[in-house]
């Protein structure tokens, strides 16, 4: 293969990416170089066990990644601005939509969400930890590597083009050659991985794990919706894994499953695709609604209104999330009777996520609310989501369907839904838990600006989507016609609104570090209902001096009440902990190195890597390493020093 | 990750971390299930799709197949003693009947390996046709799995002869057989949909 095939070449965009990388990644070689930083970033991030800085890198990527399907936004709503744009070619358009759609679901919505579980959950259930630390190191390095192999694709090889869905004969070898597809399956493979393992590990750890006394119906909202999730990641995603294999076998060593050649049938992947593609909408939109409730029941000061309901409306909508996948292809074909039921099934979510909706106003319903910036994120979601939800419905009606189809109605709908739902809740929880992670707030009159311009940019940009969608505007074409030129031009406004939006919560970041107050109380809203709210900032390593027990619904409200605290020096008792390792990132790694030899079908190359993945297997096999103890002396000295207590 | 321990029950569940792995490794082979299924519809929809490549019919041998079925279910009977040595605490009970049943794996893997070469000179590949992609895609997979589990299975073996038997090998020997039996049932359902209904139709 030539250097000239391995790189991709000819856009200035590409070049430009090319050359933000070589300077990016020189910059940050130089100041860990310069501040002799290397060892710190060894010892204390990546060969760290403890989830709550898993959380924090899981949180960072995530950033990072929504940075990245942003810019890709930013550069269709550019093209799409005014008619004869020639700001991006018809191919370089394809693969920068496929890259947003992929990016922003993937590795930015799901990874954001595990992150906010990864540090709040243990936190919540009073647990000390994962179950499995070390495989929650591994699940996300899995992630990590498999969103870096993805992303490299723009610069080396080709990115891939045929669509977030990849649908076949589209992305088969035949019609998409080169390595650009096989980016695709790879790195979605790679990551897939580490959500399956971080499924398992985390169901168990609270299914196990919590406190002595935490019945599973007076576990945090959030933690339930955690647990339903991991429910449809463990059934979902093994399907995902299956689809992306068979397709990469087609791709690679010229198997039949979804070719028309050998009789295999394209449709097959579409079923494949959608029986996970759905189940995963739900992966990242229930974690949200668990989010949403935590903040909306704290803010508002109330016990959260139908509890019970709020549990039973999550279980449902999981089971009915498996059994609606047909209605992403109403218009192939199926027949009226197929499309009869899945269209009802469709419908019927609205149930008990009306349910949800009803509850959170009940919340609110005489409430005295506290307008801080996780709550106005959560107070914009529920009407913004309902505009999002009833247009849904009349989507999931199979015969209206072929008007909406494939129109920018669906866009416009799946963006009310998906950035309503997940990003108001990735900003409300990350704002709402930045105490717990960094002991300092985000600076609350800029989260303000930034929430309005986001929150108005939003609506600017999507509402006049679903008229350009029945005014018959199709999806995926990267160009617009002078009719539909007025409101296209407002939705690209909006987009830069959501940008400048952005772009004010990372220099709120910046700014927060530098010159926010520090956190002396663990209870950092001063309206914390749930445990997380109950151990000191920073949140020790091993999280909890001593377990509470007995603990009623809002356990910390509880708490309260009675003066007690999680630190009573009478009970206390060493605690066991993991050692950090270095083998999680080395082996994935690994693995990310034969699935780049895969990509560009080095086939020799990708089995000696796959080798050395179970090499590092057996290695761990053998590893009896069984952790360390913390000492009463040192839980004491700790516990006084972060709880401001004087020798007792 | 907690030391708390139990006083009674068997060994392997004697520990939190032990106990913590096995029902872990229970929801993991829940998530195989799904892996395995998946497999299963798409053999199913993809049955009868041969293009012009020969048919399962005028393959499948009852004979072949009748000895890897009963290799394999006579491996996880053996698989199920040596577990039972391990709760008498023999360890040569132990590793005798472990060893019985990674032989009879590797036979069961032998007669595979065979049965798919045979296959190829008859003209019947991954790439002739939906069909064959589909079934050597899931007898692979399902094969692939035994060969991991052979491999495992050896490298525990190694830790028990080192070790013997404490807390935490007998979690391992535990897990990987469980491992082999969900092997067992998965090949049942291979047998019975694939090379029964196949030589059927």
């Amino acid at each position: 293969m030539e250097l000239d095939e391995f790189f991709v070449t000819g856009e200035p965009l590409i070049y430009g990416g090319m050359v933000a990388i070589v300077l990016v990644s020189s910059a940050i070689i130089f100041i860990l170089t310069y501040f002799k930083k290397w060892t710190w970033l060894w010892r204390d991030w990546l060969t760290t066990v403890d989830h709550k800085k898993i959380g924090i890198m899981y949180i960072l990527s995530a950033l990072a990644m929504l940075f990245r399907g942003g810019m890709d936004a930013l550069m269709m709503r550019v093209q799409l601005a005014f008619p004869d744009m020639n700001f991006l070619a018809a191919q370089h358009y394809d693969e920068v939509f496929t890259t947003h759609g992929t990016v922003m679901i993937i590795f930015m919505a799901m990874p954001f969400l595990i992150g906010l579980m990864n540090i709040v959950v243990p936190l919540q259930i009073g647990a000390r930890d994962f179950a499995f630390p070390y495989l929650n190191a591994l699940s996300f390095w899995a992630f990590f590597f498999g969103a870096m192999l993805f992303n490299i694709s723009f610069v080396i090889g080709g990115s891939p083009d045929a669509g977030w869905t990849s649908y076949t004969p589209l992305a088969g070898a035949a019609m998409s050659p080169g390595p650009g597809q096989n980016f695709y399956l790879l790195g979605l493979q790679l990551a897939g991985i580490g959500t399956l393992a971080t499924g398992i590990n985390l169901m168990v750890t609270i299914l196990k794990l919590r406190a002595p006394g935490m019945k599973l119906f007076k576990m945090p909202i959030f933690s339930w919706s955690t647990l339903i999730t991991c429910f449809i990641i463990i059934f979902a995603f093994p399907i995902l894994t299956v689809a992306l294999a068979l397709l990469t076998i087609d791709r690679v060593f010229g198997s039949q499953f979804f070719t028309l050649t050998g009789e295999g049938l394209p449709m097959m992947w579409a079923n494949l695709f959608w029986l996970w593609g759905h189940p995963e909408v739900y992966i990242v939109v229930l974690p949200a609604f668990g989010i949403f409730s935590e903040i909306i029941a704290a803010f508002a000061k109330k016990r959260l209104f139908g509890y019970t309901a709020m549990v039973w409306s999550i279980i449902i909508i999981a089971g009915l999330s498996f059994l609606v996948w047909v209605h992403h292809f109403f218009t192939m074909g199926a027949g009226a009777f197929v499309n009869s039921v899945f269209s009802i099934s469709t419908m019927l979510i609205a149930v008990p996520t009306g349910v949800k909706i009803f509850n959170w106003l009940g919340t609110l319903h005489k409430s005295k609310i506290e307008f801080t910036t996780p709550m106005l994120w959560s107070l914009a979601f529920i009407p913004s989501f309902v505009m999002g939800g009833v247009t849904g419905v009349m989507l999931g009606m199979a015969a209206a369907d072929f008007q909406f189809h494939n129109s920018y109605f669906l866009v416009a709908h799946f963006h009310y839904v998906l950035i309503a739902g997940t990003v108001f809740a990735c900003f409300a929880g990350l704002i709402y838990w930045y105490p717990k992670m960094f002991n300092h707030k985000l600076n609350e009159r800029l989260g303000k600006w930034s929430f309005w311009f986001f929150l108005i940019g939003f609506h600017v940009c999507f509402f006049p989507q679903y008229f350009i969608g029945l005014d018959g505007m199709p999806r995926r074409i990267f160009y617009s016609a002078p009719e539909w030129f007025t409101l296209n031009f407002i939705s690209t406004v909006g987009a830069f609104g959501m940008g400048v939006g952005f772009a004010i919560f990372v220099y709120n970041i910046y700014y927060s570090l530098r010159y926010s107050e520090r956190e002396t109380d663990g209870d950092s809203w001063g309206v914390g209902r749930t445990l997380e709210w109950a151990t000191p900032t920073p949140v020790p390593h091993y999280n909890f001096a001593t377990l509470p027990e007995h603990l009623g619904y809002d356990a910390f409200m509880d708490m309260k009440e009675n003066g007690e605290t999680t630190y009573d020096k009478k009970k206390l008792k060493h605690i066991h902990m993991p050692s950090n390792s270095g083998k999680p990132i080395i082996m994935m790694a690994i693995l990310s190195f034969a699935s780049f030899a895969l990509v560009f079908e080095w086939v020799t190359l990708a089995a000696i890597g796959l080798f050395g993945g179970i090499i590092m297997m057996i290695i761990r096999s053998f590893d009896y390493d069984e952790g360390y103890h913390v000492e009463v002396d040192e839980i004491n000295e700790i516990e006084r020093t972060a709880r401001g207590l004087n020798n007792e | 990750m907690s030391e708390q321990e139990l006083k009674s029950g068997p060994l392997e569940y004697q520990t939190e971390d032990g106990q913590l792995k096995i029902i872990g490794f229970w929801i993991f082979l829940a998530a195989e299930l799904a892996l395995f299924a998946t497999l299963f519809a798409t053999y199913a929809v993809l049955f009868g799709r041969t293009a012009d490549g020969p048919t399962p019919g005028e393959l499948f041998e009852a004979k072949s197949a009748l000895i890897m079925t009963f290799l394999l279910l006579t491996s996880s009977f053996t698989c199920g003693i040596a577990i039972h040595e391990m709760r008498r605490g023999s360890k040569k009970g132990l590793i005798t009947w472990l060893i019985i049943t990674l032989i009879l794996g590797l036979a069961f893997l032998g007669f595979e390996v065979d049965e798919f070469i045979t296959y190829v000179h008859e003209g019947a590949t991954i790439q002739t046709s939906a069909f064959w992609s589909g079934f050597f895609i899931l007898t692979g997979t399902h094969g692939l799995h035994v060969t991991l589990g052979v491999g495992w299975a050896t490298m525990i073996l190694i830790q028990l002869f080192r070790r013997g038997i404490t807390k935490v090998t007998s979690r391992k020997i535990f897990v990987v057989g469980l491992y082999w039996h969900f092997l067992d049932v998965v090949w049942i359902f291979i047998f019975t949909s694939v090379y029964l209904i196949g030589m059927v139709m």
